[in-house]
């Protein structure tokens, strides 16, 4: 109908398409269709959001590249370049207490990821299948370890350590560890509770009866058709776990005892004397390792990208 | 009808959720190799009934026995029933062989039996090649098909159906109408199928159970429910009726007339056995009416309309042409709206009858179906 390129006729047709007839002739005399009024994301193009934009970036990164960029740095302080090496993380990683608490850090994380696992897991398909008295109360106890403020909370492990259930010194590993993951588990398997319960509500429970008809005992329903549905929300939940236990340091600090120090813990302790880049490339990793698993977690909530899994 | 112990018998059985009665005293048999069907509106109690036989509910009162055996007691895992979902509840985990070998696996047929079983069971609902297949790469029709392999492949005594066409489109619901009935042809299991669906009941079934809240109305062959409604309800329920309300004038062993205010005195030609007065309703179906065009004020002649008897005058106030018939809506002089099915046998039937033609229409004498309440 119309050569390409002429401008004119296309307008036209554009604005015609816009508007409606009453305003072509506007349009055909500028030949340009008039903006609408901008969209939401139109405002992303006007320079005071986008101002505002960087400013927030600034905030929430410029102290984390920092640190990341000083764990480079070829000088004891942490205030002037001084040109790059690597020698920090070959120290940090050559620094037996550092490793021991990192060591204990895992630990800590993998124990406790494991029962909080299963219990928060647990939690959810009780709240979820049955119904008894006192369940709302039972599961805003449950939910209470996610509002409590950590400083209570390990407050209160430290008073619970101490006067009422004193935990044996000198035990070998794992045991030592072990009013640390009791309380990790206290915080994190909330939070597990949470994310299944969330994949819960998506079950189709003709599935589980299905699996019923079929021959299955409700152990064996539950194992072949609830579990497998739970799967991407159990790895979801495990991940969020770890990482909550890998960095967590309030409640860690009041409940560890002195050859029970984790990596919080420690790089805590190594800065209250001097913050070398050596403390920077242990964080610098830290904050890899968790972005990494915080990625997967996030992966593993949205089943529509982990289809195969 | 055989000797044989009806393999389902259902005695007495209530259900109630709370106090809410949701099946309500029902008690029936279903014989071996019928495809018997529950039919109802919905929440009339259906799914509960079929969920007690497979055992997902157990009855209040009552004792429901599959096979001659009582099932209290009984869970699911341990009947010889197999249930194919309104939602299919396919496992989206599993691959479609995956699917129908699952229970067998838990029974412990051996890995070589199995795949035998799994093959046979798919090429039954024709998915021969699909069992590598997962679930989402299926459409719903085959996934439907993936719940009545899965379910047959266990062999069991009956099958029970909920629903089994409901999520289907209309055209793929019809075919695998024509497939349920030859699959359950070649199996020779029992089925009981559970539907809303009256098209779906009286093209299947062998036999079928009218549901009103909880309470078994009838239960009847599709051709009597038909023909032979015991209530005003199963009379609307199934198919259309025009129902009329009269009372009992004269009733003798050979014939009755019923005193009706909108159609006058029908004329019936066998006895009513009822009490002279009381109120009773005649069910009239729409295509055991004919009609005649009026062009005068003389009715048709007895010979002309052998039907005879009964004849009352009205106007054609509507007609929706429906290809093979046309149902014409009618309204009589009194007011009354009638209607009127009359199939469309020649390609030029419909010319005689146009709206606003005055018509006469007429029924025969043992056309009605009489109904006390
Ligand atoms: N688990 C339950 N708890 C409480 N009430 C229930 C339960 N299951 C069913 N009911 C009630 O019992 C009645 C019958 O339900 P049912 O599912 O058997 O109906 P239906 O005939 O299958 O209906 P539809 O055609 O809609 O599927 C309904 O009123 C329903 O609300
Ligand atoms: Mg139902």
């Amino acid at each position: 109908m119309s050569a390409p390129g002429d401008d004119g006729v296309l307008a036209a047709e554009i604005a015609d398409a816009q508007f409606g007839p009453a305003e072509v002739s506007a349009a055909v005399a500028t030949a340009r269709p008039r903006r609408n009024t901008p969209g939401p994301l139109d405002y992303l193009r006007r320079w005071p959001l986008q101002l505002w934009l960087v400013i927030v970036g600034l905030f929430l990164y410029l102290p984390l590249i920092t640190l990341m960029a000083f764990s480079f740095n070829d000088s004891k302080r942490n205030i002037v370049w001084r040109g790059f090496t690597t020698d920090w993380y070959v120290k940090a990683l050559t620094d037996s207490s550092l490793l021991e608490a990192f060591g204990n850090s895992l630990s800590i994380a993998a124990l406790s990821t494991i029962a909080s696992v299963i219990l928060g897991a647990l939690a959810a398909v009780a709240l979820w299948r049955f119904d008894f008295r006192g369940k709302t109360a039972f599961e805003g106890a449950m939910a209470m370890p996610i509002v409590i403020p950590e400083i209570c909370m390990g407050v209160a492990m430290l008073v619970f350590f101490a006067r009422i259930m004193p935990w044996p010194q000198d035990l070998v590993w794992p045991f030592n560890l072990g009013p640390i993951v009791i309380a990790h588990i206290s915080f994190s398997f909330p939070f597990v509770a949470v994310v299944v319960r969330a994949r819960l509500a998506s079950f189709d429970r003709s599935q589980e009866e299905a699996a019923r008809d079929l021959g299955a005992t409700d152990a064996q329903a539950f194992r072949d058709v609830l579990i497998p549905h739970l799967k991407p929300s159990l790895i979801a939940g495990a991940l969020l776990a770890f990482t909550l236990s890998l960095d967590d340091f309030v409640i860690t600090f009041f409940t560890a005892g002195p050859d029970t120090i984790t990596f919080p813990v420690k790089v805590y302790s190594m800065v209250r004397f001097s913050v070398t880049p050596e403390v920077n490339a242990a964080s610098t990793l830290l904050i890899v390792l968790t972005v990494l698993l915080t990625v997967v977690a996030l992966r593993f909530q949205n089943p529509k990208e982990v289809a195969g899994a | 009808m055989s000797s044989k112990p009806p393999i389902i018998s259902i005695e007495g059985v209530t259900k109630r959720f709370g106090d809410h009665a949701a099946v309500d005293d029902v008690s029936l048999t279903i014989n071996e190799g019928e495809f018997f069907a529950l039919l109802g509106p919905s929440g009339c109690g259906k799914t509960t009934l079929l969920r007690m036989l497979a055992g997902f509910e157990t009855p209040t009162e009552g004792t429901i026995r599959i096979d001659g055996k009582d099932t209290d007691g009984v869970p699911p895992n341990r009947r010889p029933v197999n249930m194919v979902f309104q939602s299919y509840a396919v496992f989206p985990h599993m691959s479609v062989a995956d699917n129908v070998a699952y229970g067998l696996k838990i029974d412990g047929v051996a890995k070589a039996e199995r795949d035998r079983r799994v093959e046979e069971a798919l090429a039954l609902v024709q998915l021969e090649g699909f069992g590598g297949r997962m679930p989402d790469q299926m459409s719903g029709g085959q996934r439907q098909r993936v719940a009545l392999a899965r379910a047959l492949a266990k062999r069991p005594r009956v099958l029970l159906l909920d629903e089994p066409l409901s999520a289907l489109d209309a055209k793929l619901r019809e075919a695998m109408r024509f497939e349920l009935a030859s699959l359950q042809h070649k199996v020779g299991i029992t089925f009981v199928m559970v539907t809303h669906d009256q098209d779906e009941a009286l093209a299947l079934a062998t036999r079928c159970a009218v549901m009103e809240r909880g309470r078994l109305i009838q239960l009847a062959t599709p051709s009597d429910l038909y023909e032979f409604p015991n209530s005003r309800f199963v009379a609307d329920f199934i198919g259309t009726v025009n129902m009329v309300e009269g009372t009992l004038k004269t009733d003798n062993p050979t014939e009755a007339i019923i005193a009706t205010k909108e159609l006058g005195d029908v004329y019936i030609d066998h006895a009513v056995l009822g009490n002279e007065g009381a109120t009773l309703y005649l069910a009239l179906r729409p295509e055991k009416i004919s009609l005649f065009r009026r062009d005068g004020v003389v009715p048709p002649k007895l010979e002309d309309c052998p039907e005879g008897y009964n004849v009352v005058a009205g106007v054609i106030d509507h007609i929706a042409y429906l290809g093979s018939e046309s149902v014409f809506k009618v309204i009589l002089t009194n007011g009354r709206q009638m209607l009127v099915i009359r199939p469309n046998l020649t390609r030029w039937d419909q010319e005689d009858f146009v709206e606003e033609q005055p018509v006469w229409l007429s029924w025969h004498a043992c056309a009605p179906a009489v109904l006390a309440g």
